[in-house]
Parts: C-alpha cells; sequence; structure tokens
C-alpha cells in the first residue's frame, strides 16, 4: 500500500491550495463583515489571483504529485496562468457593473475563485477522479455565477438551464469513465493508454470514449452540445458572460487536448474522427447561426462556438504543430473575447445597460478610440491578418494541413469567411450607421483591458515569437 | 548605398506619417489642413525615396537586389528584396499616392483624419506585397489590405456603399483564403515559406495542379477575371475617385503580379495545362466586358468594365509566356495603372462639381471647360490603345505575344481593339462634345490649379511611356527573360522525363 500523500511533490499544487485558503479566508471576511466588504473582497480575489499566477509563472520544477493523479508539465503550467489571467480580468471587469447594476455580491468573486480552483485541477488532472473532481468543483460554482443575479428572471433561467444541461454532460462523462475504467481497469491517463495499446481497444472503450468526449464537448459548447451557450450568455449578467466565454473555454480545451492525447493516444483514429466531425459542425454552425443575431451577447455566444471549432481544428491534426495551435488559439481568443467583452459592458446609456448590435451604430463618431479598439478586434476575430486572429487561425490550419485533413481545412476556411460576415456586419454599423446616442464614459477598468486587448490585437506581429516559442514548448509535454 | 534597408523605409514611411497624423487629435478646420498637408507630404517623401529603389537597381540582374532579412515568426522570416517584375510596381503605387491624396483634398469633408489614416496605411500594405520575399509576409500584406479599403469604400463612398464594400470584402476573401491553404501545403512539401527557395523547388505535377487552382482563385479574384469581376464595378462606383484610382491603379496589378511571381514560376507545369482556359477567360473578358462597356451609363461603371477589359489583356499575355507577352503585360498594368487611375481622376473633377455620374447629365463640356476636354480626350485615347500613348504599347506587344502562342486567340483578342474604341470614343462624345444645352452645366468651371497639378503629369507620362517605353523594359527584361527560360526549362525537363517513362514501358 503505498501512502496516499506523497508529501515530497506536494509543492506542485502549492498554487493551487492557496487559491482554495485564500477562497475560504475571503468567505469568511465576507460573511462576517457582510455587504459592505463587496469592495474589498473583490480587489483582494484579484491580488489573490493574480500573486497565485505570479507564483506559478516564477515556479520552477515539473513532475507529478499524489501517483500521476497531479500533473504539471509545461502545458498545465501554461494554460493555468492562462486561467488565472481569464479571472483575474473577468472579476475587475466585474467591478463598475456591479456598482451601477446593484449587482453587488461578495460571493461573486469568491465563487469566480472556486471555479478557477476547479479549472486548475482540470487542467492538472491525470486520472479519470482527478478529472471529474476539478470538473464539478468548476461546475457548481459556474451554476450558481449564472444565476447569481437570482432577482432576475433571466439570470435564474439561465442558472437553470445550464443546470439541467450541465448535469447531464457531467452524467455522460461520469458513465464514459465507469465505461473506460470497466474495459481497462484503470483510472490513470498514462494507464489507461498502457492497457489500451496491451489489449488491444474494444467496443467497450470506444463507446466510453465517445461519452467522455461527449461530456467535455459540452463545456467547450461545441456542436453538437452548445444548445445551452446562447440562452446562458444572453440571460447570465454581462460581467459572468465575459467570465465564462474565457477562462472555463480555455480549462476545458485543455483538458479535452490532455485526455486525448495521454489517455486516447492509441486509439487516434478513432478519436480523430470524432474532433473532426465536432470542429465542422462548430466552425459551420457558428458562421451561420450567427448572422441573423441582433444580441450582442447572443452573437458572441455563436461567435465563441465558432472558435471553438477553429481550436480543435489544431486538436484533429493531433500532431505537434496542432497542439501548438491550439495553445495559440486559446491565448489570442482569451484576449479578443474579453477585449470585447469588455466593449459590451461599456454599451451602456443613461437608461441602463444595452444589448443590441444596433445600439453601437456612430460608435466610432462618439466614441472613437473605443470603436478602433473594438473594429480590430473584430478584425482579428475574422481571421484577417496582421491581427492576432489570423494568426491563431494560421496555426492551426497549417497542423490541418500536415496532418492531409484537407477537407476539414477547406469547410473551415470557407466558414471563416461566412462568419467574417456578421463580424463585417459590426463594423458596418461602427462606421457607416448615424449615430443613435452616445454611450455613458467608459469606466475606468474597462479602458485598460480593452485597451490591452485591443495592443494585443494589433501588434501580435511584433512579439509573436515569442509566444510561438512558449507554445511550442507547452505543446512538447505530449510528444 | 545598399548599407541602409530602404525597402523597409519606403514600405513603413506610411505608418509613421499616420502615427503622426493619429496625434493630431482635434478636429477644427486648422487641423484638418494639417491632417492632409502631412498625408501629402508623407506620400511624396516615400515617393522621393522610392525613386533611389530605381536608381540603385541594376537592370543586369535576374535575381532579386536590396535584400533585406530579419528572423520574424519561427519559420517565417521578414524578407525584403525586389527584382525586375516587382520593382516598378512599387514605384508606380509610390507615385500614383500623392495624385490620391489631392483627388481627396476638397471632396472628403468628413472624417478626414480617419480617411488619410486609412490611405497611409493602404500604402504601406501595398509596397509590401510587391516587395516581400516571404509568401507568408505576402499574405499578411494581401489580405490586410482589404482593412483600409473596406472601410474606404465603405464610409466614404457613394449611396450603396455599405453592399458595394461587402461585395469586395468577402469575394476577395474566399479567394485568399483558399490561397492561404495552398501556401500551408507549399510549406509542408518545401519545408519552407521562403520565395527565393520556392522558386528554386520542383514542386510535384499533381500538386501543382490544385496549388495552381488555388492561387488561382485568389489572383482572378483580384485581377478580376471574368466571370468573378462582378465585385469590381460595383466598388468602383461606389469608392470615393481616390479609392478608385487606387482600386484600379494597384490593387488589380496585386493579381497579375501575383500571377508572374507564383504561378507561372512555381507551378509551370500547371500553368502550360491551363493556359487554354487562361487564354478562354481572358477573350470573354476582353469581348464581354468591352460590349457591357458600350451599355453602361454610368462613367465610373463604364472605366470599371473596361479595366476588366484590359486586366484581360493583361492575363493573355503573361500566360502566353513569350517574351513579348509577359513583357507587354507588365507594360500594359503599369500604362493602365496610370491611364485607368487618370481616367478616374477625370470622372472625379467633374463628379466634384456636379455630384453625379450619370452620363446622360453630361454633354457640350468643351465648351466650358477646353482644358478638362485635351485631357480627358488624351486619356481616353490611351485607354483606346492610341499609337502614340502608353496603351498601345502594352496592348500591342500582348496581342503580338499570343499572335505567337496561339493565332485564334490574338484575332479574338483584336476585335476587343475595336470595340474599346466603340464604347470609350462612345463616351467621350456623350460627355464632352455637342452642344452644351444642360441647364446645370453652365455655370461649370475648367480645370482648378490642384486638378491641373493632379492631371498634367500624368498626361506627359502616358505620351512619354507611348514614345519611349525602353525604360521599363529595361528594368523588366533580364528578369524576365530568366522567368520565361526556368519555365522553359521546367517544361522540357517534363517532357522528357515523360518521353522516357513512355520509352521504358
Amino acid at each position: 500500500m503505498q501512502p496516499v500523500i506523497d508529501l515530497t511533490n506536494l509543492a506542485l499544487a502549492y498554487p493551487e491550495m492557496m487559491l482554495a485558503v485564500g477562497a475560504m479566508v475571503l468567505l469568511m471576511i465576507g460573511t462576517f463583515s457582510g455587504e459592505a466588504s463587496v469592495r474589498l473582497v473583490t480587489g483582494l480575489s484579484v491580488a489573490l489571483l493574480v500573486a497565485t499566477g505570479l507564483w506559478l509563472a516564477f515556479m520552477t520544477g515539473e513532475g507529478t504529485a499524489f501517483h500521476g493523479v497531479f500533473i504539471l508539465d509545461p502545458f498545465a503550467h501554461f494554460m493555468k496562468i492562462l486561467v488565472l489571467i481569464g479571472s483575474a480580468l473577468a472579476i475587475a471587469m466585474s467591478v463598475s457593473f456591479a456598482r451601477v447594476e446593484k449587482f453587488a455580491r461578495f460571493e461573486y468573486p469568491i465563487l469566480i475563485i472556486l471555479a478557477t480552483t476547479g479549472m486548475m485541477l482540470m487542467i492538472s488532472a491525470g486520472d479519470l477522479i482527478a478529472l471529474y473532481m476539478g470538473l464539478e468543483l468548476q461546475s457548481l460554482a459556474l451554476y450558481v455565477i449564472a444565476a447569481i443575479n437570482r432577482d432576475s428572471l433571466r439570470s435564474t433561467e439561465a442558472g437553470l438551464k445550464y443546470f439541467v444541461l450541465g448535469a447531464l454532460s457531467s452524467g455522460m462523462l461520469l458513465y464514459g469513465s465507469s465505461l473506460i475504467y470497466g474495459f481497462t481497469g484503470q483510472t490513470g491517463f498514462v494507464e489507461i493508454a498502457q492497457a489500451i495499446t496491451n489489449h488491444g481497444s474494444s467496443l467497450g472503450i470506444v463507446f466510453g470514449l465517445v461519452f467522455v468526449l461527449a461530456g467535455v464537448a459540452f463545456k467547450i459548447s461545441a456542436v453538437p452540445f452548445h444548445m445551452w451557450t446562447p440562452d446562458v450568455y444572453e440571460g447570465a449578467p454581462t460581467p459572468v458572460t465575459a467570465f465564462f466565454a474565457a477562462a472555463p473555454k480555455i480549462a476545458a480545451m485543455a483538458l479535452f487536448v490532455r485526455i486525448v492525447m495521454t489517455a486516447f493516444e492509441p486509439i487516434t483514429t478513432d478519436w480523430q474522427q470524432i474532433v473532426v466531425f465536432v470542429s465542422l459542425a462548430s466552425m459551420v454552425l457558428g458562421a451561420f447561426a450567427a448572422i441573423g443575431q441582433t444580441n450582442i451577447k447572443r452573437l458572441m455566444a455563436y461567435s465563441s462556438i465558432g472558435h471553438m471549432g477553429f481550436a480543435l481544428v489544431g486538436l484533429a491534426a493531433g500532431n505537434q504543430a496542432g497542439i501548438t495551435g491550439v495553445v495559440l488559439y486559446m491565448v489570442i481568443y482569451m484576449a479578443m473575447t474579453l477585449g470585447a467583452f469588455a466593449c459590451i459592458l461599456a454599451m451602456r446609456r443613461k437608461d441602463g445597460m444595452v444589448e443590441n448590435i444596433n445600439d453601437l451604430a456612430g460608435l466610432s463618431s462618439s466614441n472613437p478610440v473605443m470603436a478602433l479598439f473594438l473594429t480590430a478586434l473584430m478584425f482579428s476575430l475574422a481571421g484577417i491578418p496582421p491581427l492576432a486572429g489570423f494568426w491563431a487561425k494560421w496555426y492551426v490550419f497549417l497542423a490541418a494541413m500536415e496532418a492531409h485533413l484537407y477537407m476539414l481545412a477547406i469547410v473551415g476556411v470557407l466558414a471563416s469567411v461566412v462568419g467574417a460576415f456578421y463580424y463585417l456586419r459590426i463594423i458596418k454599423i461602427i462606421w457607416m450607421d448615424e449615430p443613435t446616442g452616445s454611450f455613458m464614459p467608459m469606466a475606468g477598468e474597462l479602458r485598460l483591458v480593452l485597451g490591452a486587448s485591443g495592443l494585443f490585437v494589433i501588434f501580435y506581429v511584433l512579439f509573436g515569437g515569442s509566444l510561438l516559442t512558449t507554445a511550442e514548448t507547452a505543446a512538447r509535454s505530449f510528444f | 548605398m545598399a548599407s541602409w534597408p530602404i525597402l523597409s523605409i519606403v514600405t513603413f514611411l506610411p505608418l509613421v506619417g499616420a502615427a503622426i497624423i493619429l496625434l493630431i487629435w482635434d478636429d477644427n478646420e486648422v487641423s484638418r489642413r494639417n491632417v492632409k498637408n502631412v498625408a501629402l507630404w508623407t506620400t511624396l517623401l516615400t515617393f522621393f525615396l522610392s525613386i533611389f529603389i530605381w536608381i540603385e537597381f541594376d537592370n543586369s540582374v535576374a535575381g532579386f537586389q536590396m535584400v533585406e532579412k530579419a528572423d520574424w515568426l519561427g519559420s517565417i522570416s521578414y524578407h525584403l528584396g525586389v527584382d525586375g517584375i516587382s520593382m516598378l510596381f512599387i514605384i508606380l503605387t509610390t507615385f500614383l499616392m500623392p495624385f490620391c491624396i489631392l483627388a481627396s483634398w476638397e471632396s472628403i469633408q468628413n472624417r478626414v483624419r480617419e480617411y488619410m489614416i486609412a490611405f497611409l496605411i493602404l500604402e504601406t500594405l501595398m509596397i509590401g506585397v510587391f516587395c516581400t520575399l516571404d509568401i507568408v509576409l505576402f499574405y499578411v500584406f494581401f489580405e490586410a489590405g482589404l482593412i483600409p479599403m473596406f472601410l474606404i469604400i465603405g464610409v466614404w463612398g457613394g449611396k450603396r456603399r455599405v453592399y458595394a464594400s461587402f461585395k469586395f470584402f468577402l469575394y476577395t476573401l474566399v479567394g485568399s483564403v483558399l490561397m492561404l491553404l495552398a501556401i500551408m501545403a507549399m510549406y509542408w512539401e518545401a519545408g519552407t515559406t521562403d520565395i527565393p527557395a520556392l522558386l528554386e523547388y520542383n514542386f510535384p505535377a499533381s500538386m501543382q495542379t490544385w496549388l495552381w487552382l488555388a492561387f488561382f482563385a485568389s489572383f482572378a479574384v483580384k485581377m478580376p477575371m471574368w466571370p468573378v469581376h462582378t465585385w469590381l464595378p460595383d466598388a468602383h462606383v461606389e469608392a470615393p475617385t481616390a479609392g478608385s484610382v487606387i482600386l484600379a491603379g494597384i490593387l488589380l496589378k496585386m493579381g497579375g503580379y501575383g500571377f508572374l511571381r507564383f504561378s507561372l514560376p512555381m507551378f509551370p507545369l500547371a500553368s502550360a495545362d491551363f493556359a487554354p482556359m487562361v487564354y478562354t477567360l481572358s477573350i470573354i473578358a476582353i469581348i464581354y466586358t468591352s460590349l457591357v462597356a458600350l451599355m453602361q451609363e454610368d462613367m465610373k461603371k463604364l472605366i470599371a468594365y473596361s479595366s476588366v477589359a484590359h486586366m484581360g489583356y493583361v492575363t493573355m499575355g503573361l500566360f502566353t509566356m513569350t517574351a513579348q507577352g509577359v513583357q507587354g503585360g507588365i507594360f500594359q498594368m503599369l500604362s493602365h495603372g496610370l491611364v485607368s487611375g487618370a481616367l478616374f481622376l477625370c470622372v472625379g473633377v467633374v463628379y466634384d462639381r456636379m455630384h453625379t455620374r450619370e452620363i446622360a447629365a453630361y454633354g457640350g463640356l468643351v465648351n466650358r471647360m477646353p482644358k478638362y476636354a485635351v485631357v480627358f480626350l488624351i486619356f481616353t485615347l490611351a485607354n483606346v490603345g492610341m499609337p502614340g500613348t502608353s496603351g498601345f504599347v502594352g496592348e500591342f506587344l500582348t496581342i503580338l505575344g499570343a499572335f505567337i502562342a496561339n493565332t485564334w486567340v490574338a484575332i479574338f483578342a483584336t476585335t476587343g481593339v475595336i470595340l474599346s474604341a466603340a464604347y470609350a470614343l462612345w463616351l467621350y462624345r456623350r460627355v464632352v462634345y455637342g452642344a452644351l444645352e444642360k441647364e446645370s452645366l453652365r455655370e461649370i468651371l475648367d480645370l482648378s490649379g490642384r486638378e491641373k497639378l493632379m492631371l498634367y503629369p500624368l498626361v506627359a507620362l502616358v505620351i512619354f511611356y507611348g514614345f519611349y517605353p525602353a525604360p521599363i523594359f529595361d528594368v523588366t527584361q533580364v528578369s524576365v527573360d530568366a522567368l520565361i527560360a526556368n519555365y522553359q526549362n521546367a517544361l522540357d525537363v517534363a517532357n522528357e522525363a515523360a518521353k522516357t517513362a513512355a520509352a521504358t514501358q
């Protein structure tokens, strides 16, 4: 009998522990000092996330802990930092919204920290049980966050919808895991791969694989498990949507990559078909369904479905270039999404928030700086060079071409042209339509996020080389 | 002199101008004038610096000159250089830009700052297209040009500007994304994105076909060739005058340049196979769009269709792969850049006064605007291909090249010359000749000083190159000869291989 806790490698999980303990301390502060402590708790939460991120950034040493259940490799390292940035910015972006919309609740940042802890565990999971633990910690926190505006019918509806469908997908994932355990006798990813190599694949394992992938596809909102996304995006309060669109997607994508690249590596051809289909369907549906949208949050939901499809192109390739592509895609996707949501959060008139795309009309004359950055973000989301979004697509399609997935690549780029149409429509509304009234001045933290993401997108061409090197190091974890 | 990176300086100088304009924050009469001045001086300075590229250029070298290379994104490098094919397009770009700024001097009244920034960014991207030696960098410049052009048409265009800008953007994008996939396939096949290295690489024949088609999808739309030309008339009609000048003068040439730089030298076998198809499409373009041009009621639309016809000569000439055809094609592109640009400027002159492009709204302008009538006549004749203007040289050589390659192609192409005379002269008659009957035209004024400054240099150049085209041919000759020699070589090798394969069986 091995000891359960392997203290020598415990240090690898210190950042997660710090977050978990920090969340509990903040909960105490919040509970004992009541609603008055919202600002304090919010500030401390951001500080906690930033501190954890810095710790991770300067942390050296990699390996596994808890007998392979917890993995810290360059891939996990990089994705965790990304998730922490996403979560920290999502909390920061909620500050002025919370003040004006009477949304101030100290539970909100704490729930985000708990969800982030779950995400970090997902990224590091090396075992089906650890995977499920991380996933559920994240999901349960997310369900509550979606419904956090409990006086709003739409918000509670979004939360309930998310919970019901999310529970279903968790069930599928769990069922798939049990099948895999039943047919391989293992729960660790590496051991599963070994068992498949030694004893060959079987129908039961393929069934398990399908169920597990269905569960994960739900979390990244890939077609055909995307139905919840537009409703939840629209119904949840906007800062919550901004959070949903960024960090959880990255964590789920990292999990997707890890599980297929380690546990199911011996049956690559089996999962590749599934990923190709999911990717194709997501790209096409994301492109076409977004055309008719008038609500910008719904539009961003379809946009994110499409982008997950593009990211999966890299995973479908299954080669080192592909994983590099996925990593870079998630970095760039997060930068673009957070910038776009900073703009959506700034769509505030005197009489409250507006969410219709047409409310952006004439933004170029009323707020030229915001218009400029939003235009850059939209062109980038459409994948037009030299902006960052183009490079994201470049790397994933490059990998697909190497893997000879020509159909996927051709349909993918054509879907990106269709997608360009609705991004262009937003640019048209900003630049070519008559102003219908101006927005309230943008809050400081939103300016900061928008400026950072806008500059990232515009100047990616200049510093993309170093990011590429980092992503390549991360991708090498699997090869 | 080779120590300073002249290509980078010329390419990115307009961006510096754009950055300066970005700093002029106020929006009043003085700042608007400052913005225009900064834009004008930036483009002039860029032009003067680009002259040094021509001065330093060594006509006797077939390879790339003034090469700059630096590491950039992993396997993609920042690699610039010019040869006889690309160099003159850079000069054409920098030369036309000051005219575009001048053409917008009065007609653009709102959002002057954004307009000038868009134009300067566009200039950087256009120069970049012609001097880059990395295929990914080429794609970046090629595609990025859509962003400013989309905004120029969409924000400062005419009534149907939104429709035109979307059509322009999406048409071009569809073609280009296929080229992007081809670029990726080439990278995995040859292991590099460096253009000189790719020019050396022999792609397998079966792969060439697909790559050629993918590149063709992009360049045929850009050129534009029949039947994917329909975005051009819309874009031309709705774009502001300067936008039309750039579209006709430079952006269309990117397609022809692409054929010369990629399709013909990199995929010679596929080019030879597809040449009959290109001839057919070119001839349809020449005859069909000339007929369509005859029936137009909008001046800009007429010139747009005439552009499609003239680009038909270019594609025809390039794919003959004879010295005359290719030289003629390049000359035709440069000449058309001047002539069609000038024609759009001429339309702009009357449009600024009358705010209509309807041919029927004019007539008898010669009575009030004699100087304008002369200038417009010279450009009309150059467009027709009258001997003594630059239009003649290109048209004559491309038809000569076609005659060597395929007599029937030459015969059909020649009918286009007659048709072009018909629509161009008829347009001229309806607009300029006749009695001045329209009440609204009674007070119309002749060319202003600014307009003379725009049009007279173009007149001089069009006539100069009509009589003395040697400076152009001196530059292009060695590179074109090398291009054709390599092309023939590749075909010979393939034939030889086919023969030995047949003999061994």
